[in-house]
């Protein structure tokens, strides 16, 4: 028996997965005949390129995203746009400007990088009636300006799915408003400590030169008054959050790192402002400025990154559908999923998500439960099974009573976890925080001694003497020590395709000691694949992917979904037996794929037994006998094996939670080396599990991709999402994954722990500095300008070693045996 | 010297108009997309702005390497 294996050719020229041999669909672009993967693909493609914009091909540096071969070809997608035409739904989300003009705002589906922007802005651009068509590659959101006389807004949902895209409309709700506003604040707040910045340094250098060669006083005087006018917006508008968090802080009788920044900044400011008035002493406008620019910048690129996956917004849109087909008198009519109602009845089709929890009533299909279970086997449902919203009706139509819609939908009451596994989320402790905590209360202390020493002493001095005090203990090279080193680390791993959203993932990550995967979709790439093909016998002219696709063809099942990709020609007469097969007819001849008993009952023979136990195998077979057997199989990703080699070697305990409770999940832990293994757990076992660890004194990183991994991934210390994760597990995770490579973790792992080193040495070095200068100080044995000059040169020094981050760790590949 | 009395104060009100400028741009959205118009400066979308006889030939690549 002769084994061939299935053998990827070029990648399809649109989204960049393997061609499937046997096809052929190609598009001639730019006068070269391209391979293409499917008919979807080819599709978009073909509309590509007749609408002139073939350029999208060469601008752009990321293969699009695939198609979903179902979305070009079917019909019932047409009556779903169609519902965007009436008043109701776009009541939600059209405004009119004027009788010939409206506006609405879209999410765009599938955008991965510029061109794509490029090739939306282009097509719809070009569509008849649109005005406006304005695409945000940040937050996927697009504007669109059009004339409702001239174009239907359906049309133009229909145009952006024929380039290979989807487009949902945009519901914004509170919590986006409130980003919003905090970003543009945020840019606000940059933009005038940068500019006050570089006009009071501009200022300070004059100064600077001025004491060298004997400016006039009244110069001096002055160039003081213009940098105190610069420094007072910066100080009072930009460095504002700062005073607020503080002063929170303080009340809340917690010392944060806030804390020092605002004395810093307040005492420098007020010691400068009182020295301009009296015209004594020094100025440091210049540090002030600088001080706040550089903090602000630390804090708008953390933002960034975390509002970059906030798009929690239109999370739960993803999954539920926009429209139910309800059944009223017998009548088939499309309403709005939203206006759906506990009782009514509701036509599923075959491919078609459910639009809320309910109870069959008529027919028996699969159900695809993978958004909640993350099993990617379709569970039988029959008459009186309940159903969940969000899941996918996978191979006959059903009628299902509505129970449940909205807040009390089981897709709700995942989401409602979320909320309480954050709540529960335990606190990581900044190391800076806890240095902060002890060093105001020191500092404090200590001025208020040296003053009071001081008065009696010498009372003329005392001022001046603890001005120098607070500004030589000016915890700027502390207050940089921490934000500077996260700032580099986090440029270097986004770089990496790893985008950190939430400050204490480095810290996490460095300190961890239990790292959880979940198994679909993490450590595997997420979907059947067609493993092997093994002929029983020979056979004349069809090929026997060819038939096992024409019959396969009539099924959404993801075994039969395998198949699609080698799809050529339909079979006639098919009938799928839910749970067996599919049956059909090619050239006269009758065939089944399936289970090897319910193909085996077309030839006389009894079943053949299966090449192996291990993988899951469908058989073909016609009258004469079986013809060939399938392997499918849910391939582990290509990096796994070494990526848990490395962490392993780096001390961590690796683990695997997972919702599927076959033996694919015991093969998998076995192949990958992964001793810990917890099975066919549910999302709040798998919270369980991890908060159980977490109060035994485990640092925990979790890593996963499914709307059942989100309690988890918000309950754990750290989380990281995949990229191809949904929506709103990216938003509940600390960090994602953005290529998906598991090996990038590792690497994480290193640069988190190089991170916490260079933020030690920091942290050492600036107390150092205030130890030796703090005493020297405290006697008087410092000039102001002295206290100015060692303040700005030990905060060099914290940024130029945080620099050394962005040099990247490197990975031994070697010890894999 | 003494024009620093002048050149200065002219130098705080243009940098008043620079931020209320700035502003603006926030509030019309300017900085909402950070990251597009990095790239979009690159893409040859204006191939009908180029004078017919300065065109190169793209589409013809086989026939003038004969």
């Amino acid at each position: 028996m002769t084994v061939e294996r299935t053998e990827a050719l070029a990648p399809c020229f649109h989204c960049g997965l393997p061609v499937p041999p046997g096809t052929d669909y190609t598009t001639i672009i730019n006068g070269e005949a391209k391979p293409m993967c499917c008919p979807g693909c080819q599709a978009v493609a073909q509309t590509i390129v007749d609408g002139g914009l073939d350029g999208f091909y060469r601008h752009r540096d990321a293969s699009a995203s695939p198609t979903d071969t179902r979305l070009a070809a079917e019909s019932h997608l047409a009556d779903e746009l169609l519902l965007y035409d009436s008043a109701s739904i776009q009541a939600e989300f059209v405004r009119h400007i004027s009788p010939e003009q409206a506006e609405a705002t879209l999410v765009i589906e599938g955008i991965t990088c510029a061109a794509c922007v490029w090739l939306l802005e282009h097509h719809l651009g070009e569509q008849p009636g649109v005005e406006q068509f304005s695409v945000n590659m940040t937050n996927h959101r697009a504007r669109l300006v059009w004339n409702p006389s001239q174009t239907k807004l359906s049309t133009l949902f229909g145009e952006v799915l024929r380039i290979g895209y989807k487009a949902h409309p945009f519901h914004p709700n509170r919590e986006e408003q409130l980003l919003e506003q905090e970003n543009k604040r945020a840019i606000r707040r940059l933009g005038v400590a940068g500019v006050g910045m570089m006009q009071v340094m501009m200022l300070a250098i004059a100064l600077y030169a001025g004491a060298l060669q004997d400016m006039e006083a009244r110069f001096v005087e002055f160039i003081r008054w213009s940098s105190l006018v610069l420094a007072t917006p910066v100080v009072f508008y930009s460095a504002r959050p700062f005073f607020i968090t503080a002063l929170r802080d303080l009340r809340t009788r917690n010392l944060s790192m806030d804390v020092p920044v605002s004395i810093a900044i307040g005492c420098a400011y007020l010691a400068s402002v009182w020295a301009t008035i009296m015209n004594t002493g020094e100025v440091y406008f210049d540090s002030v400025t600088m001080f706040t620019f550089f903090l602000l910048i630390g804090r708008y690129i953390e933002m960034q990154a975390r509002h970059r996956t906030g798009k929690a917004g239109n999370a739960l849109m993803d999954l539920l559908p926009a429209s139910a087909t309800v059944l009223q008198d017998g009548q088939e009519k499309m309403l709005p999923a939203s206006e759906l109602k506990p009782g009514d009845l509701v036509l599923v089709r075959p491919g078609h998500t459910l639009p809320a929890d309910g109870i069959i009533i008529e027919g028996s299909s699969a159900v695809d439960e993978s958004a909640l279970t993350g099993e990617y086997l379709p569970i039988s449902k029959s008459i009186d099974d309940p159903v969940v919203g969000g899941t996918i009706n996978v191979e006959h139509p059903l009628k299902v009573r509505i129970t449940e819609v909205g807040a009390n939908t089981r897709l709700s009451a995942i989401v409602g976890l979320l909320d309480r596994a954050h709540a529960e989320k335990p606190m990581t402790a900044r190391v800076a925080d806890r240095v902060a905590r002890y060093f105001v209360m020191t500092v404090l202390l200590t001025s208020a001694t040296v003053a009071s020493v001081w008065y009696f002493i010498s009372p003329d001095d005392a001022f001046w003497v603890t001005l120098s005090v607070l500004v030589v203990t000016c915890p700027c090279a502390l207050g940089l020590a921490t934000p500077t080193a996260l700032t580099a680390a986090t440029g270097t791993l986004r770089q990496q395709g790893l985008l950190i959203t939430r400050g204490h993932v480095l810290e996490g990550l460095a300190s961890a000691s239990h790292i959880i995967f979940d198994k679909t979709g993490t450590l595997t790439e997420g979907n059947l694949s067609i493993q092997q093909m093994q002929p029983a016998r020979e056979l004349s002219g069809l090929n026997p992917y060819a038939i096992a696709a024409a019959l396969e063809q009539a099924s959404e099942h993801p075994i039969a979904r395998a198949f699609h990709p080698y799809f050529q020609r339909s079979a006639t007469d098919t009938r799928v037996q839910i749970n067996a097969g599919v049956e059909g007819e090619l050239d006269g001849v009758q065939y089944r794929i399936g289970r090897p008993a319910y193909a085996a009952e077309l030839f006389p023979d009894t079943a053949p037994e299966q090449p192996d136990r291990q993988r899951q195998w469908v058989l073909l077979a016609d009258d004469q006998g079986p013809i060939a057997w399938f392997a499918l199989d849910d391939q582990i990703r290509q990096d796994a094996a070494f990526t848990i080699a490395t962490l392993k070697r780096l001390g961590l305990q690796v683990g695997m939670l997972t919702g599927d409770d076959s033996s694919a999940a015991t093969r998998v832990a076995a192949e990958l080396g992964i001793e810990t293994v917890k099975q066919g757990v549910s999302p709040d076992q798998k919270l369980a599990y991890i908060n159980e660890l977490q109060t035994s004194g485990a640092s925990v990183i979790m890593v996963g991709d499914g709307i059942n991994d989100i309690p988890v991934l918000a309950g754990a210390r750290t989380s990281v999402a995949m990229g191809s994760a949904t929506d709103l597990a990216k938003t509940s995770a600390d960090a994602v994954l953005i290529s998906s490579e598991l090996e990038r973790l590792a690497l994480a792992l290193l640069v988190a722990r190089k991170t916490r080193l260079v933020i030690r040495e920091n942290l050492a070095w600036a107390l150092m500095y205030n130890l030796v200068a703090l005493p020297l100080a405290a006697m008087g044995f410092i000039a102001p300008y002295m206290a100015a000059v060692g303040m700005s040169a030990s905060s060099l020094i914290v940024v130029g070693n945080a620099m050394r981050l962005s040099r990247l760790p490197r990975l031994s590949r070697k010890p894999r045996e | 010297m003494e024009i620093i009395y002048l050149l200065i104060p002219i130098a705080i009100i243009l940098v008043s108009v620079a931020i209320w400028a700035f502003f603006w741009s926030v509030k019309q959205g300017q900085f909402d997309d950070l990251e597009s118009p990095a790239h979009r400066i690159l893409f040859e979308d204006d191939d009908d702005l180029i004078p017919e006889d300065a065109r190169p030939d793209r589409n013809d690549k086989t026939g003038s390497r004969d």
